[in-house]
């Protein structure tokens, strides 16, 4: 086991209101991990825990250790900018920037200057042939990319990650706003990309989880109730809580 | 009930013909605006050919013979107008970005009511307090003859620009989904490349028809520039001379001259010329506010 995530008795408040409660959890490297629950549990609270998006918010409290390659990375001087190279996030509705599909995938480099102005080509082509959307676009790199379909948007925005070589992909609910093929194609990538990349997926789709992730955690009103390989927990879950909601009784 | 359900759409119909009404009447008003300064503008130019007037050097409207060349004029609207939009634009675009990005809640409320009555205090009570205060100020601070001059007005007129340009601007930028910047931070930009690289091409035409609508408030400004401008009708060899406008022009003049003289005509002339000036400035704003990404 090679766990490159690790938290450590997590508490995170938002003002009084504690949204996750003693959190100790280890995510393994070059895997998918996805985290389920019912909606408002803190799917999204935790995820954002790991790249510190949390620190947008006024009145956020975290407690406790998260550690990423073994460094904690809420320790004071931590760079951020750094952290966020490393790790990189794909939201619940697509959000290309409203620019071109070209500067999509370039942003990152152009801000982090990490490649020449000659090497722009080829990070484009290499970022878009990830995700499947080269020969699609090559022709449209210059368009906005407003017009993709939402499914595009979300490779899109996977795409933009890429640049960077992050080691770690967030993603929150990354299929809720597309269609059933959408994300049977958004699934298949997220499966390509685990060769090189570790992800955390959010999901309130248990069926997405049990197809796509090989280890799952299940979240309930803050607390970590179970965290397995996704097959143990889906045939025989330890916890009955985890049985009840994995049976569709609520969430 | 069916009773109730007519008087309704009696009540929606009689709103219906209300708001058209209104939106006509606006549209005839214009209308009738135009064709009076028409009429009464293009008059002077059965005297006075359309040349001599746009490029005439000297605006003598009263001495015999008259002449009535409106350069002078035209240079010293620019040179306010300009030097007013170079002072405010970048001035107000940053407060607008510091407003709207940067500054904490608190602050963000006090600067936004602050702006506000910055915007309702009346020209002519603005034009009072700097012919009191900046005047003097640029006299002293640039050893000029006098502190009547183009750049005192184009202080004074930037002033009045901010407001508008500040409060459009920054419903601009607020107006940027929150996802946009979430996704640049998320990227390790920092709060700068995220306003700089996305927000702001975001809101770039809400940004420029905030600055084009403060252009239009600068050119169709009278009475402050009337006031600390000098009203010299010649052409100025720099921002620190004296100049006249073309709106001051028309105040200044227009009690005195005689009905259906050219003098008179000429005012109206310059109200055509102002008038094609503000129409152009409103449509550049206009296609840039409905300018979409392709
Ligand atoms: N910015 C916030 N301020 C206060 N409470 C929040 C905030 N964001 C989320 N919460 C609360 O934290 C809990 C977990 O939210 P979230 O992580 O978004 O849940 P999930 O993603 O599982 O639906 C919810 O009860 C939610 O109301
Ligand atoms: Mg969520």
């Amino acid at each position: 086991m090679n766990p490159i995530i690790q938290t450590r008795n997590l508490n995170l408040f938002y003002g009084t209101f504690q949204a996750l409660h003693d959190i100790s959890i280890d995510i393994e490297s070059k895997m998918i991990t996805s985290i389920i629950g019912p909606s408002g549990c803190g799917k999204s609270t935790l995820l954002r825990v790991f790249n510190r998006m949390n620190d947008l918010l006024e009145d956020v409290k975290v407690e406790g250790g998260v550690f990423i390659d073994a460094k904690n990375i809420y320790e004071p001087g931590v760079d951020l900018v750094e952290l966020r190279k490393k790790v990189g996030m794909v939201f619940q509705r697509p959000n290309p920037f409203p620019l071109s599909v070209a500067e999509n995938v370039l942003f990152s480099v152009k801000i982090h200057r990490t490649a020449a102005f000659k090497e722009y080509g080829d990070i484009l082509e290499q970022s878009l042939r990830a995700v499947d959307l080269w020969d699609i676009l090559k022709d449209k790199l210059k368009t906005s990319a407003l017009n993709l379909t939402l499914e595009q948007q979300q490779r899109l925005c996977i795409a933009r990650l890429l640049p960077v070589k992050p080691d770690i992909l967030l993603m929150d609910e990354p299929c809720s706003a597309l269609d059933p093929i959408a994300t049977a194609h958004i699934e298949e990538l997220m499966d390509q990309l685990k060769v090189n990349y570790t992800i955390v997926i959010v999901t309130h789709n248990m069926q997405q989880a049990a197809r796509v992730s090989d280890r799952s955690a299940y979240l309930y009103l803050g607390d970590l109730i179970e965290y397995d390989s996704t097959e143990k927990m889906f045939t025989i879950p330890k916890d009955r809580r985890t049985e009840e909601y994995l049976a569709g009784k609520f969430g | 009930m069916q009773k109730n359900f007519n008087g309704k759409l009696v009540k929606e119909w009689v709103i219906e013909r209300c708001i058209y009404l209104s939106g006509i009447a606006s549209i005839i008003f214009v209308g009738l605006i135009f064709i009076f300064l028409a009429k009464e503008g293009f008059s002077l130019f059965k005297t006075v050919s359309v040349s001599d007037f746009l490029l005439g050097q000297k605006w003598y409207p009263i001495s015999t013979p008259a002449q009535f060349g409106i350069l002078p004029l035209i240079v010293g609207s620019l040179y306010v107008t300009l030097g007013a939009t170079i002072i405010a634009v970048p001035i107000g675009i940053a407060s607008a970005v510091y407003i709207a990005e940067v500054a904490p809640v608190k602050t963000r409320e006090i600067l936004k009511s602050g702006i506000e009555v910055l915007a309702a205090i009346p020209s002519v009570v603005l034009g009072f307090i700097g012919m009191m205060t900046l005047v003097p100020w640029v006299k002293n601070t640039f050893h000029l003859p006098t502190g009547l001059t183009a750049f005192s007005g184009a202080l004074m007129l930037a002033f009045m620009a901010m407001p508008t340009i500040v409060s459009i601007a920054e419903d601009a930028l607020n107006a940027v989904p929150k996802r946009y910047k979430e996704a640049a931070l998320a990227l390790g930009a920092t709060r700068w490349q995220a306003i700089w690289r996305v927000i702001f091409p975001a809101a770039s035409s809400g940004i420029l028809a905030a600055v084009m609508l403060g252009i239009g408030r600068v050119i169709g400004e009278t009475m402050a520039v009337m006031m600390i401008t000098g009203n010299a009708a010649r052409i100025p060899n720099s921002l620190f001379e004296p100049v006249r406008t073309l709106t001051a022009t028309v105040a200044a003049e227009m009690g005195e001259t005689v009905r259906g003289s050219d003098h008179y005509f000429a005012l109206f002339a310059i109200g055509i010329v102002l008038f094609i000036i503000t129409f152009f400035i409103n449509l550049i704003a206009d296609l840039a506010v409905h300018r979409k990404l392709k």
